[in-house]
């Protein structure tokens, strides 16, 4: 019987390494598995390159486990977020690497690596210093940028319900990045608010099928806060 | 320039304020248009699109069909918008993972995104991720909106706190885009991009062409 729902946290994080790129969903607090990211902290593994399109709110979830020291470099879109005060410490004192990717950028090259797609053109960010010393090229008499696929050693994501085939369905907005992220990584760990029986889920709308998802942990922990 | 000439010009005027800046803005987009607003000013149009009006807005964190802001007591937490803030889904809207969001961005499906920036040259090119090498350079979806929507429209201030132009004769601040802004809503004017400076669409009330003039630092004409 494939059963991937864990019923710990231990179990849930068991195997992630020191050194790890770490894919961590959400946009804002809507979406980032906060119990999922506590669980990475209480298991301990650092020099974490993470994936994230924010930089972390407030002391809670992402920011939290940089406030502890576990993260080396950050990949995102866009840190000046309303309250990222533990990344803009780390980031001026000079203790945390920064990687500003394009949002689309980001979500298009988690996709390709999930898609088996090792690179593709795109016309986001031609003529910027974004694109400084990538190719470009030609197509059509439009200029493209080569962006390359990236992976995750591990995708760390937020769903509404799941079944124990590790389909997944979202609420709301806070499906953003969850999605891509579950195909990009070797290992993807999603927490759920519902756990359902296998079958329970309309197959119409399920947004993750199960092929993408290794662990389910059941986090039904409420209403998200906006910090 | 400088900020006590701005502050006369200001003075002397009645600018328009955030609100309406994104109603003008608002008021100018066409029935049947997919429209993306980006964080700033943009993010306030949703309110003031004409209730007759079917406009499609696109919200990049995966929401087409993004309605104004809610009432306290009907509050979706899974709900917001680029800029973190509640908002509402309209009947008809739908929910997508960020990589068909990007596509719909990228892609060219969206009629027109209405972003914030720090500053607008003549020739179209923008600036509205980073101000120098040293602070926090922050993109998100700005360069994929930039070259994917089939027009940019722009919202800002027209001066900085300090008085300095944002309506440069070329941008200082690294680019997000070349050449693709088409028209700007400011606090002071709404201007049409016209490739040597900008053509004058409409003034904020009591606002002279020539006091116009003396705080932009690109070259004005009237519009025809």
């Amino acid at each position: 019987m494939i059963d991937k729902i864990v019923h710990s946290m231990a179990e849930a994080m068991a195997g992630i390494r020191d050194g790890s790129i770490v894919l961590i969903g959400g946009f804002g607090s809507i979406g980032q598995p906060n119990a999922l990211i506590d669980g990475l902290i209480e298991q301990g593994a650092r020099d974490l390159t993470v994936v994230a399109n924010n930089a972390g709110v407030g002391h809670t979830g992402l920011a939290r486990l940089m406030e502890v020291g576990r993260v080396r470099k950050i990949i995102c879109s866009y840190p000046r977020t309303s309250d990222p005060v533990v990344f803009e410490g780390l980031y001026r004192a000079g203790r945390i690497e920064l990687e500003v990717m394009p949002q689309g950028t980001m979500a298009e090259r988690m996709r390709a690596a999930g898609a088996g797609i090792p690179a593709f053109y795109t016309p986001t960010s031609v003529g910027t210093k974004l694109a400084e010393g990538k190719e470009v090229r030609e197509f059509s008499g439009r200029k493209y940028v080569l962006e390359e696929a990236f992976a995750g050693d591990v995708a760390l994501i937020e769903a509404w319900e799941a079944d124990r085939w590790g389909n997944l369905t979202y609420r709301s907005s806070a499906r953003n990045f969850n999605p891509v992220m579950a195909m990009a990584a070797k290992l993807t760990v999603a927490q759920a608010q519902h756990i359902v029986e296998l079958g329970g889920l309309d197959p119409e709308h399920v947004t993750t099928p199960g092929i993408f998802v290794d662990r389910v942990v059941h986090v039904p922990y409420g209403e998200p806060v906006v910090t | 320039m400088n900020a006590n000439a701005v502050a006369k010009t200001l003075a002397a005027c009645q600018p328009w304020t955030r609100e309406e800046i994104a109603a003008r803005a608002a008021g100018d987009i066409p029935e049947g248009w997919y429209v993306n607003v980006g964080i700033g000013i943009p993010v306030l149009l949703p309110n003031y699109i004409p209730p007759e009006r079917e406009v499609i807005i696109q919200s990049e964190n995966g929401i087409l069909g993004m309605g104004p802001t809610p009432a306290d007591d009907k509050i979706n937490r899974w709900l917001i918008n680029a800029s973190k803030k509640y908002v509402t889904l309209v009947p008809g809207g739908s929910y997508v993972h960020h990589a068909d969001s990007f596509a719909m961005i990228r892609g060219g499906h969206l009629d027109l995104c209405v972003l914030g920036a720090f500053q607008v040259a003549a020739n179209g090119d923008f600036a509205n991720w980073s101000m120098s090498d040293t602070d926090m350079p922050s993109v998100g979806g700005a360069m994929d909106l930039a070259a994917g929507a089939k027009a940019v429209w722009v919202l800002m201030e027209h001066t900085t706190k300090s008085g300095e132009s944002r309506l440069m004769r070329r941008c200082t601040y690294p680019l997000t885009a070349l050449g693709a802004v088409k028209r700007v809503y400011t606090n002071l004017a709404v201007l049409d991009v016209i490739g040597d400076g900008f053509a004058v669409r409409d003034m904020a009330p009591g606002l002279t062409f020539e006091a116009l003039q003396d705080v932009t630092d690109a070259p004005l004409r009237l519009a025809n």
